[in-house]
């Protein structure tokens, strides 16, 4: 009975550490780690702290993306219709990247209020596509197929 | 003592439940408009042609959201799927509650537009036929449809992003446009 | 008409899922036999008929009858035919209805092969087994039914997302839901104790192979979704931490530690209650990634099209399921004897501190998963937790684990002699030691972590090793003798040296694929040339060619190093006009120690390319290591002792893992 006893007590001791520790872990990575949204009429509020990692997002302006020539680098600006936030870009663009469309972007703002990005997600559709909205078209009838797509949506960026 | 520790488990999973269904009502694509109680920004459009009914519709612009009325502002194109799934609702907010809904056609071919308004029916006042889309990312339109609810005096109160559905009508739209009028 | 015939399938096995959870149930509460045995056939039944429904579904897309709206939604008559059978389970309807199969197919096994298990506790396994039956069967008929029509059938479908046409994506959902749905199993086994309040060494020896069989399926699963990821978003990397993707690993976090905490019920008749709460946490997990991957409260880039109502239905049978079991656990789990009693240096303490940490790491990747859920109705800001919060909290608390597997199996039952075992591996702490210095001092590396990475991969892989020398006295007697011995080794034995090896070629891969890349990113007209670690890349041409159902824009790069040119890749961007989508597929070179890997992006012929290049080490070694764990798992499962339905041979005491060669 008593060595019983004594490895509950081990295993209660073993298991109190752990959870100490892995709560410590995951706090401790949070406070760092987290990634705030923020939208650009955050960042021209200065509410925005520079060079930590942060996640924004909006709608790129139009007439606003500039490839910088001979170079993999993309420059444009970030819009939430109130302020806009440059942005420039080392990579590949996601491929439903375009002009006027949803997009996110990860990466820090610098001194001078330039988002440097190292990951830019596109919003994926156009179209706000609930599958019951789908369910009540294809009841009444009315469910297209290849409908969907901005007929001028293949215009390609700038 | 020993015993209640063996109820841990469940105690966990209950609450993780509770934020589940709480999540359900959100939508994580969700992004926050950065233009609520602001005023609607500046612009003017011209009218989309060839509508069936032919009223007063000379473009929509700034202007006629600032007659002192509430106004709902909702974004459509007719290659837009829910566009059509939320319509009814539109109409019936047109017609059936009396509020003045105008129309921002967007990155559309005219013909289709008008077409489309002639097959499901016309509930909106004005069109503004935005075909470039410019307009609309002024206004922070990520997608079709959206709907926003201006008061009298051009100020945004409320966007949805989506499809409308009758409770988004009855509870969050309807005692705007009422309330502020 | 097939379809319909589907249809009705799967309303006669809804209905018979009904009479299978109920019956027996009381059957075995009566200890009526005729009542237990029903359990058998309508399990059995249950699993025809699904299949049934199943065979339609994929004849109806096969057959692209577009009058049926799953396929019309999901389907076009230009798909290759490989994809029209894998687009039946790449939505979500169709999805639901192979999770539907493979659960009743479990079932059956069950049925079948479980000859030897006590009646009563055969017929509470499978009735646990129906009630699930039911639940999914239920949620399938009233909100995802595969099998409405269309009024007005399109001429022809929407397609299916292009990012899923693809053979890696293609077997992938067979595997990992083949793993989920296996997890069905222990959890029944065990819901199925506590109701029988017995848990001891005969039920463990029944659990471990329905588990180990679902976790070889969940790690190929797995290794599968991960190498699709590498080659097909072009991003270069192999893991996102995306939800999604953390919804398949977390139950099998929990399955590996389960697969362990079994082999102490059976040795040492310790940790049950522990055990039992893990076979249930396993297979909620897989309701919770199935919830989260359907409902649409985290966003990720694989979900499926989302919907509230059917949110509140997967919630509610999660809710009904690992409540009502978790429930039950705390009501009964109590009353279970526990007599073994234990050190913390043996073997069984090994494996519980694998386990403590195994637990903790899954904990932490759940609540990283459910954190920006957490503020987001908390209304405390959108937040999005991205790989650094795991790697900061995964890689720490598995560092304990990948040092204790080595160990643990020199470990013997009981009590054990810390040092003596260390003494013997002398050898693989050497290594690891020299490892060590030697990334510290070659490579280019900052920091001591990649070094201590590579030392962890060098200590399990010549551990592991050591491990199966000293078991069979490698150069310590005659060769014949080892050979005598090796051939006496049970297979479980070596189930666990080879999947220990995988382990071990995972962390390697790991280790090259995050810390030891090179990457680079550049503007490139044909012609331009670019160097990357060591080989020059050349960007040949750029051609336009016409794929079965796509369109793509194709560079071709050569690779040559020294001057000598040794491979071509080619790396295209893809345009599918059904889908009105753009895919990218990245060229890949493989060396086996490494992946020479490109991708292309927009350009024109005068502005030229952006192109990225990786060097990519070791990077191949993830998917065999995953591939060897699981074909370490597989040989586990031919073992006479674990075989179902094999009586077991109490001759034989050599452990489920392994334990100390027999007397000396």
């Amino acid at each position: 009975m008593r060595s019983r006893k004594r490895q509950r007590l081990w295993i209660a001791c073993i298991g109190l550490i752990l959870l100490g520790a892995a709560t410590a872990l995951a706090l401790n990575a949070f406070e760092d780690n987290l990634v705030f949204f923020h939208g650009p009429s955050d960042i021209a509020a200065g509410k925005v702290e520079q060079g930590r990692l942060i996640r924004i997002g909006g709608l790129v302006q139009e007439n606003s993306v500039n490839k910088i020539a001979n170079t993999a680098k993309i420059e444009f600006r970030i819009t939430d219709g109130v302020a806009a936030t440059p942005v420039v870009f080392e990579g590949i663009l996601p491929d439903l990247f375009r002009e006027g469309q949803g997009v996110v972007a990860n990466g820090r703002l610098d001194a001078n209020g330039l988002f440097t990005a190292s990951e830019i997600l596109a919003k994926h559709d156009e179209n706000y596509m609930p599958p019951e909205v789908v369910e009540a078209l294809k009841k009444s009838g009315q469910w297209k197929m290849g409908g969907g797509a901005a007929p001028n949506a293949a215009g390609g960026n700038s | 003592m020993r015993r209640l520790l063996y109820f841990l488990p469940l105690v966990i999973c209950l609450g993780i439940a509770l934020f589940f269904y709480r999540g359900l009502d959100l939508n994580p694509r969700d992004l926050p408009s950065a233009l609520i109680n602001k005023p609607a920004p500046e612009f003017s459009l011209p009218a989309l042609p060839g509508r069936d009914i032919q009223r007063a519709d000379d473009g929509l612009a700034r202007t006629d959201l600032t007659t002192g009325k509430p106004v709902v502002v909702n974004v459509w194109a007719s290659w837009c799927i829910p566009c059509v799934a939320e319509h009814p609702l539109v109409d019936r907010l047109a017609k059936r509650e009396g509020v003045t809904v105008h129309g921002i056609n967007y990155r559309d071919r005219p013909d289709a537009a008008a077409a489309w308004l002639k097959r499901l029916g016309d509930p909106y006042a004005k069109v503004g036929k935005d075909e470039s889309g410019r307009v609309s990312i002024d206004w922070g339109v990520y997608g079709v449809p959206e709907t926003y609810v201006i008061d009298g005096n051009g100020v945004i109160l409320y966007r949805h992003a989506g499809a409308l559905s009758p409770e988004i009508l009855e509870r969050k739209i309807l005692p705007l446009v009422k309330g502020a009028g | 008409m097939i379809a319909e015939i589907g249809h009705f399938a799967l309303i006669a096995a809804f209905l018979l899922a009904g009479l299978q959870a109920t019956v027996p149930l009381y059957g075995a509460h009566k200890g009526d036999r005729g009542m237990m045995e029903l359990a058998r056939s309508t399990a059995v039944g249950q699993f025809a008929l699904v299949l049934l429904a199943f065979a339609a579904l994929v004849n109806a897309f096969v057959t692209s009858d577009f009058s049926v709206l799953n396929v019309a939604q999901n389907s076009h008559s230009t798909k290759p035919m490989l994809y029209k059978i894998s687009g039946a389970w790449g939505n979500h309807e169709g999805s639901l209805l192979l999770w539907a199969l493979i659960l009743s197919l479990f079932g059956a096994m069950v049925a079948c092969f479980g000859r030897n298990l006590p009646p009563s506790l055969r017929a509470r396994t499978l009735a646990i087994q129906g009630m699930i039956a039911l639940g999914f069967l239920a949620f399938m008929l009233f909100t995802s039914n595969p099998f409405d029509r269309i009024l007005a059938p399109p001429s022809d479908g929407a397609g299916l997302n292009p990012l899923l046409q693809d053979p890696g994506l293609a077997f992938h959902p067979p595997f990992l839901y083949f793993g989920y749905v296996g997890l069905s199993i222990s959890f029944s086994f065990a819901v199925a104790a506590l109701i029988e309040g017995k848990v001891d060494a005969a039920w463990a020896r029944w659990v471990r192979p329905w588990t180990l069989a679902a976790w070889c399926g969940l790690t190929v699963g797995i290794g599968l979704g991960s190498w699709w990821a590498y080659y097909e978003l072009g991003w270069g990397g192999f893991w996102f931490w995306d939800p999604v993707e953390n919804a398949s690993f977390m139950p099998w976090l929990a399955a590996t530690a389960l697969l362990h905490s079994a082999i102490v019920v059976e040795k040492r008749d310790a940790l049950k209650s522990w055990t039992i709460l893990l076979a249930i946490v396993a297979f909620s997990m897989s309701l919770l990634g199935t919830f989260l991957v359907r409902s649409g409260v985290l966003t990720s880039v694989h979900a499926f099209a989302t919907d509230p109502e059917r949110g509140v239905f997967i919630l509610a049978l999660l809710a009904v399921t690992v409540g009502g079991s978790l429930t039950l656990f705390a009501i009964r789990a109590p009353k279970l004897q526990t007599t073994g009693v234990f050190q913390p240096i043996s073997r069984e303490g090994a494996l519980l501190l694998n386990n403590l940490f195994l637990s903790a790491a899954a904990a932490t990747v759940l609540l990283g998963t459910l954190y920006p859920l957490f503020l987001d109705v908390l209304d405390a800001g959108k937040v999005s937790v991205g790989p650094p919060f795991f790697n900061a909290t995964f890689g720490p608390l598995m560092a304990p684990v990948l040092g204790a597997m080595v160990i643990g199996p020199f470990l013997s039952w009981k009590r054990a002699d810390f040092r003596q075992a260390m003494q013997k591996l002398w050898l693989g702490v050497a290594a690891a030691v020299t490892a060590i210095v030697l990334v510290l001092i070659l490579s280019g590396v900052e920091g001591i972590l990649p070094a201590v990475g590579v030392g962890a991969a060098v200590w399990i892989i010549c551990g592991t090793l050591l491990e199966l020398a000293d078991r069979v006295k490698l150069a310590r007697v005659p060769l014949t003798e080892s050979w005598r011995r090796a051939r006496r080794t049970p297979r479980a034995a070596y189930g666990m040296t080879v999947a220990h090896l995988g382990v071990g070629l995972v962390v390697a891969g790991v280790l090259g694929a995050t810390v030891f890349k090179t990457e680079s990113i550049q503007n490139m007209k044909p012609g331009d040339t670019v160097d990357v670690a060591g080989y020059t890349f050349t960007l040949d041409r750029v051609e336009r060619l016409q794929g079965p159902n796509y369109q793509a824009e194709r560079g071709v790069f050569r690779i040559s190093t020294d001057g000598e040119q040794f491979a071509t890749v080619n790396a295209e961007r893809r345009a599918y006009p059904v889908e009105g989508d753009t895919t990218t597929e990245a060229g890949i070179h493989t060396t086996w120690v490494a992946d020479l890997y490109a991708v292309i992006g927009e350009g024109s012929p005068t502005a030229g390319w952006t192109t990225r290049i990786y060097h990519n080490p070791l990077v191949p070694w993830i998917w065999l290591g995953t591939i060897v764990m699981s074909l370490g798992g597989v040989i586990s499962l031919t073992d006479r002792r674990l075989r179902i339905g094999a009586p077991s041979r109490r001759r034989a005491p050599t452990g489920g893992s392994s334990s100390p060669a027999p007397a000396e």
